[in-house]
């Protein structure tokens, strides 16, 4: 079974807290609901995109820094 | 001068538009792929389109607005607000390319703009500071100083302003970690990652003075502008005049705030705040070199155009008000109308507006780039309009305000119009009675005790 964490808001999406930190999940991590796994910048103020599913991160579905649309998929879960 | 390109967007771009067009300039619009269809670019003469949505690319890229100004035949450039408007770098780019730069020279704008170098400039001025370090300082000078002007103190990056890179210490334990933090978050932020610490005021209330200058000896203030009304450093509501000054504190406030200017030389339009405690002491905290989103409030109560005087001085006409001739009248506050959800934490709004229906009446005046079928991108600030409202005296501006907003039909996103509303509605707000927390211990205690 597939999921996929989805972004509540549109924006300017990032994988890391800051430019110099590490990404906040990699492809491969193994992810529970409520973790934090990327960032949106929305009309200058940054909001935690967080998983409401557990599962593995099979891959992103957007780039760092792209712009994405309210509900939109960020990245594909297996479970 | 003849041409003038308006480097911002929003309501302030249109804005200046206007002024342009009410001494005869012509206008070019600068703006991004997101907004094609705003409202700056229909009202100008010319447009030219600078990049892509994100503002890195487009309203904050020094080169393609040097470039764009350039081939339209532009001879001057307004910042505007927010984005260039206190970057030394653009106004320097300006003068090279030989554009007039609406707004203070290169100098004034980098004195300014390192927070800490300004605290020393404005109290060799003879300025009231806070206590605290004297100019950029390292971690051991902090506690030493900490302990001598005593906790909480605040933590402040050098490079920030507008309230930002601003961090809070309440003891000695606190302060090497909090020190640490905000350098690594200047460090990102800015580029810069230096320090200062000013002693915390608590409580406050943040006062600022509106100064003309044309940096030839030509010199006004156009009186005060209360602020305290912020959430998260961010103001919310404003007025004029402030219901904390009595005419003695207000003289000396302005007088310490044309010390200031003056030290600099300072040309065009800006603003000097301060702090103000409970006894009527104050302090200066930073000086902004560009026209504020809150202008309007002074344009209410004392009669004056500052875009058009910022045009005017630009063009080398100096400052058309002599101080003798300004005087307060009345009393004038300014809502801001931001497209964030206050029931849902602020959570930013963008979207289409269905339907925009601005009020009117006497006193009324509504700033702002939306309409009808507008779509607010999420790129940018979260401003949709500014309400400005007059009245003979402060009772009768709050209870027009009050209805104002009330009228104030915004459909589609959701605004701060309802949290304005309790505010106004608000007996500290209402006795004039307020301090620069007080937004966020409203806010704690709704989160406490549900309606």
């Amino acid at each position: 079974m597939t999921a996929t964490v989805k972004t509540p808001l549109p924006g300017t999406f990032y994988r890391r807290p800051s430019p110099e930190a590490e990404p906040f999940v990699e492809e491969g991590d193994t992810i529970a609901a409520g973790d934090v796994v990327g960032l949106i910048e929305i009309m200058k103020t940054f909001h935690e995109i967080r998983s409401d599913a557990d599962g593995v991160v099979a891959r992103f579905l957007v780039e760092n820094e792209e712009l994405v649309d309210a509900g939109q998929d960020i990245i594909a879960l297996e479970s | 001068m003849e041409k003038v390109l308006v480097a911002n967007r929003g309501e302030i771009a249109l804005r200046v538009v206007h002024a342009c067009q009410a001494l005869g300039l012509k206008t070019v619009a600068v703006y991004s792929s997101a907004d094609e269809h705003a409202l700056h670019v229909r009202e100008a003469d010319e447009s030219v389109c600078i990049g892509p949505p994100r503002a890195v690319d487009s309203y904050l890229n020094v080169e393609a607005i040097v470039a764009a100004a350039l081939r339209s035949g532009a001879d001057a450039v307004h910042p505007g607000y927010g984005f260039l408007a206190e970057n030394a770098r653009f106004a320097h780019a300006c003068r090279e390319a030989g554009l007039v730069f609406v707004g203070p020279s290169p100098d004034a704008i980098e004195a300014m703009g390192d927070k800490a170098r300004a605290r020393e400039l404005a109290a060799a001025a003879g300025a009231p500071t806070i206590p605290g370090s004297a100019g950029a300082t390292t971690v051991e000078e902090a506690f030493e100083r900490a302990d001598e002007i005593g906790y909480p103190v605040l933590v402040k990056a050098a490079a920030g302003g507008g309230g930002r890179g601003i961090r809070i210490a309440a003891d000695t334990a606190e302060l090497a970690p909090v020190f640490h933090q905000a350098a690594l978050e200047a460090a990102a932020a800015f580029g810069d990652g230096s320090l200062y610490i000013e002693k915390f005021l608590d409580p406050a209330r943040h006062v600022e003075i509106q100064v003309l200058g044309d940096g030839r000896g030509g010199l006004v203030h156009l009186f005060e502008r209360e602020c305290s009304l912020q959430r998260r450093r961010q103001k919310l509501i404003e007025e004029s005049p402030s219901p904390a000054l009595d005419d003695h504190t207000r003289a000396a406030m302005a007088s310490a705030a044309l010390r200031i200017a003056r030290a600099v030389d300072y040309e065009s339009a800006g603003t000097v705040e301060f702090l103000l405690d409970r006894d009527g002491g104050f302090y200066f905290i930073e000086m902004n070199t560009r026209i504020q989103v809150e202008h309007p409030v002074t344009e209410m109560v004392a009669g004056v155009d500052l875009v058009q005087e910022q045009l005017r001085i630009a063009r080398g006409d100096g400052v058309s008000v002599r101080q003798e001739d300004v005087a307060l009248r009345g009393a004038a506050i300014e809502v801001r109308i931001n497209a964030e959800d206050p029931a849902q934490a602020f959570m930013p709004s963008p979207g289409e507006i269905t339907a925009f229906e601005p009020p009117g009446g006497a006193g009324v005046r509504v700033d702002t780039a939306a309409y009808t079928g507008y779509r607010v991108p999420p790129f940018y600030d979260s401003l949709v309009a500014k309400l400005i409202v007059w009245g003979e005296d402060r009772p009768e501006a709050l209870s027009r305000t009050a209805d104002a907003l009330r009228s104030f039909r915004v459909d589609g996103i959701a605004t701060t119009i309802p949290f304005a509303l309790e505010l106004l509605a608000d007996p500290q707000v209402r006795a004039g009675d307020y301090d620069v927390a007080l937004v966020e211990r409203r806010l704690a205690d709704s989160v406490r005790i549900p309606p």
